[in-house]
């Protein structure tokens, strides 16, 4: 193409545009929502009786007949979408998540409770238990200790009835006995002690072979303290003060628990998070000035102190709210009559979460986080490959 | 599993083993965005079974195609989630390393 017939064409598509933007610049030609519908596409109104515009307004051309177009693009997700955290312990992090929409945000709640692998006693093998407490009750309390083990260096079980190797299982044993005459004794979770070279329990009552070894429960090829990833720091619970059994005068309690990978939704021992949750910020409003008398009114109302009163001259006091993020929505400020309704607005922002993950404390929260995120790509990536 | 007809690729129903509303809702989200979805929705037959339908009615393309994109875009939501919660976190260590550095 030519110079000259670059330019035509150039002049075509600009004139082409011009007039296009011509009319989108009009005056009376909406591009953007009108405020009503911004507020009711952005928030929702807690009003006195029930919230109101719950519902995220997700389809590509819900406002088409307004002329604006409501789909989210990849370029315009990346550009609002953000990060702030909060808070962050070993143990908790508290971030918010600005610009998403709420299917996402559930998805990774809910694979952070179902579907992020952990290490979990799966197999109790008991020798001796003298103890009160049922072998069936206890074995569900050994189920629900949490290991400090890093899942990512474990196999899932093979269910096909292969065999139990360093691979896939961590074996811990407890022998505790309380000898009579001596006062009553608290089995704590620290009773638990790692074997590394395996289960030491003979499988099977047939007499060994002379020299071979006997059959345990576990095939273990090598040691696992001899593994460079576990030999820097023993495998054991989590906490050392988690209460097991107590045993009286003469009790005795001897067993050998394996533990396996597995996930939230199998059982929830699996779980890595005490709770992941998530709440929308919410706004409030006053939507008049709220002064005096009624400025001193509104800030007893509320119980969690999100109003203050400022001094606006003249020995005038003026109601503001300073601290939003703690309102409950417990609704109390707009109790007392409709006068109460019209003053204040409460809402919540239908695309900022406020997301809390408690971990149980075998991988670190803000790496369950990253793990979660990675879960839905993988199952993205599944479903291309099984529609190819 | 996609169920549809041969004579007309843009509607169908995709039926996905081992997959919950944790994925269908994300999905139907993506979908949804997608001007090139007239509708699209998802329901669980049987609370049971493993199982989840997505049905995709598109306005001339394959709903295959559509489906795979709406993937596509969902996979590259979840990385830009990934990397920017990555940055903040890194930012939030660096902050508090300093104010620590401060108290002693």
């Amino acid at each position: 193409m030519s110079s000259s017939d670059e330019e035509q064409e150039q002049k075509k598509n600009g004139n082409g545009g011009g007039i296009l933007d011509f009319i989108m610049n009009l005056e009376d030609v909406p591009s953007k929502l009108s405020p009503h519908l911004e507020l009711i596409k952005t928030r929702v109104v807690c009003s006195i009786d029930a919230p109101q515009h719950t519902d995220t307004i997700n389809y590509s051309g819900a406002y088409a007949a307004l002329g604006v177009d409501n789909s989210v693009r990849l370029d315009s997700f990346c550009q609002n979408f953000k990060v702030e955290v909060k808070k962050l312990t070993d143990d908790d992090i508290e971030f918010d998540m600005i610009g998403i929409d709420p299917s996402l945000a559930n998805a990774f709640r809910r694979i952070l409770i179902a579907e992020v692998p952990t290490m979990a006693i799966e197999r109790v093998y008991i020798a001796n238990n003298t103890s009160i407490i049922q072998d069936e009750v206890l074995s569900h309390r050994l189920g629900l200790i949490p290991i400090n083990a890093d899942p990512t260096l474990f196999e899932y079980p093979d269910n096909a009835g292969g065999e139990n190797n360093e691979k896939n299982t961590i074996v811990f044993k407890l022998h505790v006995r309380c000898e009579k005459g001596q006062p009553r004794i608290t089995v704590k979770s620290d009773e638990l002690k790692w074997l590394p070279n395996g289960s030491d329990l003979i499988a099977d009552d047939t007499k060994p072979n002379a020299g071979s070894k006997p059959k345990t429960f576990t095939s273990f090829s090598c040691s696992q303290d001899s593994l460079p990833e576990f030999s820097k720091k023993p495998l054991g619970p989590t906490n050392p003060d988690i209460i097991l059994a107590k045993l009286g005068p003469g009790q005795e309690i001897e067993l050998e628990v394996h533990a396996v990978k597995g996930v939230g939704k199998t059982h929830a021992k699996w779980s890595p998070v005490a709770t992941a949750w998530y709440r929308m910020l919410p706004e409030v409003v006053l939507t008049e000035d709220v002064t005096d008398e009624l400025a001193d009114e509104l800030v007893t109302k509320c119980p969690v102190n999100v109003f203050d009163i400022e001094d606006i001259g003249k020995g005038r006091k003026r109601a503001t709210v300073v601290k939003p993020r703690a309102c409950t929505l417990c609704r109390e400020c707009i109790r007392g009559g409709k006068e109460w309704e019209d003053r204040v607005s409460l809402r919540r922002v239908k695309d900022h979460f406020i997301f809390t993950i408690e971990s149980t404390g075998a991988i670190p929260p803000e790496v369950l986080f990253t793990q979660a995120v990675k879960i839905l790509e993988d199952k993205c990536e599944r479903v291309i490959t099984e529609l190819s | 599993m996609e169920h549809g007809s041969y004579s007309d690729q843009s509607k169908s129903t995709f039926s996905l083993t081992d997959e919950d509303h944790t994925f269908a809702n994300s999905v139907r989200f993506t979908l949804n965005q997608d001007p090139r979805v007239t509708f699209c929705g998802y329901s669980i037959p049987h609370p049971s079974e493993n199982r989840v339908n997505v049905r995709v009615q598109t306005t001339g393309d394959p709903a295959c195609e559509v489906l795979k994109d709406s993937c596509q875009d969902l996979m590259l939501m979840c990385q830009h989630v990934r990397s920017t919660f990555g940055k903040a976190v890194n930012e939030f260590k660096a902050i508090k390393n300093v104010d620590d550095m401060d108290m002693n």
